[in-house]
């Protein structure tokens, strides 16, 4: 039995690790809101590319003079997978989920005899893949030095995997990141960005003229395109951090608060305890006389 | 046949202009091109240059670094990988664009090096137009 001391330290040292997850959740509320903003800010562009370079995909799809992002290197070997986390944790599920996809996309590509490498963006995904997959593991990309998600920095990201892909290391590049959905879920998604993948698109009717070629405006607008999937996935990647991070501190106060409830009640009661016992060898002690 | 034509302008990170335009001067990769309400859909690469905006009598003026073009007869959305209003580029934005892109040229593969080049110069003669200093001092 804990005395009362004990208790009344437990209840303090509980209260504070409240205040501090209640002051958690109300800057990641805060960042969220940021976060959500520039992620809505970012869709206009993403869509309009995806659209266009889809449009073009189509039509030059096949083709002989189709760049390599697009026609790929005609093997599928050797698979890239970016596995995009957050730096810092408390986030609940958050860099697990991202994490345990990519194993098992990656367990299965291992089992159908490729090979896989991997390159991590962001701490935590690192931390966890090093466990077990290390072997695979081919560069990291820091990301604790960026206070703000700007494209340059997908831009950085887009380069670097693009210069892998010239250098011939691999064949097809997925990336895995979280997608917002809303504060309480976030889904896990993996999307190959190399080479692009040619959607089915219903002829949008307007048959548009090419200035230069199609070839020439893909060969240019196809690098963009990485890098603007890259930076979408950093944005969701990073409202979803902070969602996950606002719900899980969110249950962490509420714990908090009913676990203080309960120290409380028993602190009352050795309390009472001991009065009660006190009482009794006052009167006990009485009687005697 | 409208007067007029919705103009967008976006960047990766936000959207910088919507607006009823009546005419739009692109910097286009094989030329400068005006854009007017009921241009036949077109679709080009832009390079470093100033793009200008009619709309409602004023002229808007942007400084843009590439990306491209989608016209249609009813409107015009330019999606610029960097962009500015033209009164925004300090010396200090353009010196870091023309560094970059004197970057680009040494790193260049030579299969693109020209390309680099030719970005470089539309660069340096963008700066020129809008009167500042291309010479990239430490280089």
């Amino acid at each position: 039995m804990p005395s009362l001391k004990d208790l009344k330290n437990r209840i303090t040292s509980v209260k504070n690790t409240r205040k501090i997850t209640k002051a958690m959740q109300m800057v990641a509320a805060a960042k969220l809101r940021r976060a959500q903003e520039a992620a809505e800010a970012a869709r206009p562009y993403a869509a309009r590319m995806e659209a266009v370079v889809n449009g073009l995909a189509a039509s030059v799809a096949g083709s002989d003079s189709a760049p390599r992002l697009l026609a790929g290197t005609g093997a599928d070997k050797v698979h890239l997978l970016v596995v995009m986390t957050g730096e810092r944790g408390l986030a609940g599920g958050f860099n697990s989920s991202i994490v345990k996809l990519a194993r098992a996309h990656a367990q299965e590509l291992l089992t159908a005899g490729k090979t896989v490498k991997i390159l991590t963006v962001g701490k935590k995904g690192r931390e966890q893949l090093k466990r077990d997959m290390s072997e695979h593991m081919v560069g990291h990309v820091d990301m604790a030095e960026i206070k703000r998600i700007g494209y340059d920095t997908a831009r950085d990201i887009a380069r670097l995997v693009m210069a892998r892909f010239d250098a011939g290391e691999f064949d097809v590049a997925t990336i895995f990141f979280n997608r917002f959905q809303s504060v309480i879920s976030q889904v896990p998604t993996a999307q190959q960005i190399i080479p692009a993948p040619v959607a089915d698109v219903a002829d949008t009717g307007a048959v548009y003229d090419y200035e230069p070629s199609e070839e020439a405006i893909l060969a240019d607008l196809l690098p963009r395109s990485i890098a603007t999937q890259i930076f979408t996935a950093l944005l969701e990647n990073n409202a979803s951090f902070n969602g996950a991070q606002m719900s899980a501190m969110d249950n962490a106060t509420r714990n908090a608060g009913d676990m203080i409830d309960k120290l409380t009640i028993e602190f009352n009661r050795s309390r009472q305890a001991v009065i009660t016992n006190e009482l009794i060898e006052i009167i006990s002690g009485a009687e005697a006389l | 046949m409208a007067d007029t034509m919705q103009f967008d302008l976006v960047s990766p990170e936000r959207k910088l202009m919507s607006a009823q335009a009546s005419e739009v001067q692109i910097p286009g990769a094989d030329g400068e091109l005006t854009a007017m309400p009921g241009h036949s859909p077109l679709i080009t690469t832009l390079r470093p240059g100033i793009l200008k905006v009619t709309a409602s009598g004023q002229t808007t003026e942007f400084a843009v670094t590439g990306g491209f073009a989608e016209i249609t007869p009813e409107g015009v959305s330019v999606l610029a990988e960097r962009s500015l209003p033209k009164g925004e580029v300090t010396q200090a934005i353009f010196t870091d664009w023309v560094t970059e892109a004197h970057k680009a040229h040494k790193e260049a593969h030579h299969s693109v090096v020209d390309d680099a080049a030719k970005l470089l110069a539309d660069m340096v003669a963008m700066g020129t137009h809008i009167g500042l200093d291309p010479n990239v001092p430490n280089f």
